[in-house]
């Protein structure tokens, strides 16, 4: 049966070129970045330029990236590392609703210990208000999290005019890229950004390895104690052949960044313009403050996870907001702070393309979707069809 | 994830549809969770259903369970189909995976509200 992989805001598969990078540090070059001998100054010479791809890539300084496990660990020690470093300043922290759970749980959990969190809303689009946010901001805002692109509807969030408010009053900002690398530029200077967590398995690297971003004179307490790696903030023996793939692989997703993502987005828009024709369906999410590879629609009532099931059953790989897939017994948490009521936030079906999908595929989506939609509507006690 | 049962249920649903002039009708769920459940029954004079169909708006072990339960009861007496309960249902199906056991497992529940609604107009 063909395969067709639609979700890649939830993982990408690893480059080729990517992985024929990494592959001599797990052989071969298997010293420890540590230790001071051929084999060890081998690895350390590989962490040391895999540090400054990373940092040309956001137009950073290497002395300020830190590998970390991932965005969710980049996430918690962004903000966790910073509500300790400052708490003696004050214990406001400022979210928006629709950030992805390491950074939203991070926060409650913070509140947990005695920290004020504002959420703030966002409007049907999925858009925060950069007004919101100045009205929000407090004496003792000592943090202000918000995401660069969502990683649900692929709304690109307002972070240059977000990260030079929060620079005029001397904030720390925190933005999490994840989804916004090879995507949209991102230079944290122009972004007026603090802190900014990736993970290298969305742009084609591996599983398990990322970054953190900390601006020169950023304060920042470390909860992991140990040896001097990443300058004692994150302590342990170096993920060689990650950082390694993390450094190719984001070398490789913001090189040609435009015309890749000029075909990612004709693709997704064409495969746009045939959902949103099927009948009773909806665009959720911003119609041009998108990340070009996301397409997320509601279908009305059917539900999410019968339509990835039946999807899958002919090969084609694609994510939901429904509750049966969110893990909990709400839909998304995203698509209800946009003010979806719950059955459409059900029915959302969540499309990310990537480089290695053709128009074929596109046409081949289009072609079974729409009997998919026909037999679960069929079903369906809510379908006005059916009356 | 889901055993073979329930995949068969949920690609070949048995008895999908409506009964126009039912005996009884029930209803159960809520779209907060995204289950909805819906069961008409066709009863002759001696408790016999005769005849079942189901929609459902759902996840795959929602459209199976109500598949399975139409099944389990056409053709038995009304106190026949008193008695099968979700768990049951279940376990019909090779089992459901543990978070689908509360959500989406009401079929039973949704049979019990059509056999009410029947003795209730049959009163
Ligand atoms: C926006 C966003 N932040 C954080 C993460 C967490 O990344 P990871 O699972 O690699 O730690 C993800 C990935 O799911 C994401 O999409």
């Amino acid at each position: 049966m063909r395969k067709v992989y639609l979700d890649h805001a939830a993982t990408t598969p690893l480059h080729t070129e990517v992985f024929a990078a990494m592959k001599p540090y797990f052989t071969e070059h298997y010293g420890n970045p540590s230790s001071v001998y051929a084999i060890g100054r081998e690895a350390r010479k590989a962490v040391d330029e895999a540090r400054e791809k990373v940092a040309a890539a956001l137009g950073a300084e290497p002395q300020e990236i830190i590998f970390t496990s991932g965005a969710t660990e980049s996430n918690n020690l962004a903000i966790r590392g910073t509500a300790r470093a400052l708490q003696h300043k004050g214990k406001h922290i400022i979210t928006c609703a629709v950030e992805h759970h390491a950074v939203l749980d991070t926060c409650l959990a913070l509140q947990k210990e005695g920290f004020e969190v504002t959420v703030l809303p966002v409007d049907e689009y999925g858009l925060v208000s950069v007004k919101d946010l100045e009205t929000a901001l407090r004496e003792q805002t000592i943090l202000v999290t918000i995401m660069m692109a969502n990683n649900e509807v692929g709304t690109v969030m307002p972070t240059a005019e977000i990260g030079r408010l929060c620079q005029e009053r001397g904030i720390v900002f925190h933005t999490d890229a994840v989804q916004a690398i090879g995507k949209l530029p991102v230079d944290v200077n122009e972004l007026h950004v603090d802190l900014l967590s990736l993970s290298a398995h969305k742009f084609y690297g591996p599983k398990g390895i990322g970054a953190l971003y900390v601006r020169k004179g950023t304060r920042l307490s470390s909860y992991h104690f140990g040896g001097a790696q990443e300058r004692k903030i994150r302590p342990g023996t170096e993920n060689v052949p990650g950082i390694v793939g993390l450094g190719k692989a984001i070398e490789l997703a913001t090189s040609q960044m435009e015309e890749k993502n000029k075909r990612i987005k004709a693709l997704r828009d064409k495969l746009k313009d045939g959902v949103l024709a099927i009948p009773h369906t909806r665009l959720n999410g911003h119609p041009e403050r998108r990340l070009p590879g996301n397409l997320n629609v509601s279908i009305l009532y059917v539900e999410g996870e019968s339509l990835i099931l039946s999807l899958d059953l002919k090969g084609i790989a694609v994510s939901s907001g429904s509750a049966c897939t969110s893990g909990s017994l709400d839909p998304s948490h995203v698509l209800l702070a946009m003010g979806l009521d719950h059955q459409t936030a059900h029915g959302s079906l969540r499309f990310t393309l990537g480089d290695d999908n053709t128009e074929e595929e596109i046409d081949y989506v289009l072609e079974v979707l729409p009997e998919i939609v026909a037999r679960l509507r069929s079903m369906s006690p809510v379908y006005e069809g059916n009356k | 994830m889901y055993t073979e049962q329930v995949m068969d249920h949920f690609t070949n649903p048995r008895n999908v549809g409506e009964i126009e002039d039912a005996s009884g009708v029930g209803e159960v769920g809520n779209m907060r969770c995204g289950d909805i459940m819906r069961i008409y029954l066709k009863v002759n004079d001696q408790d016999v259903i005769e005849d079942i169909k189901f929609r459902t708006f759902g996840c795959a072990a929602a459209i199976a369970t109500s598949s399975k339960i139409t099944e389990l009861v056409k053709g038995k007496t009304i106190s026949e189909a008193l008695v099968i309960t979700n768990k049951q249902v279940a376990e019909e199906l090779g089992g459901l995976p543990q978070p689908k056991m509360h959500c989406s497992n009401l079929a039973a529940d949704a049979l019990k509200e059509a056999i009410k609604d029947y003795q209730s107009k049959k009163k």
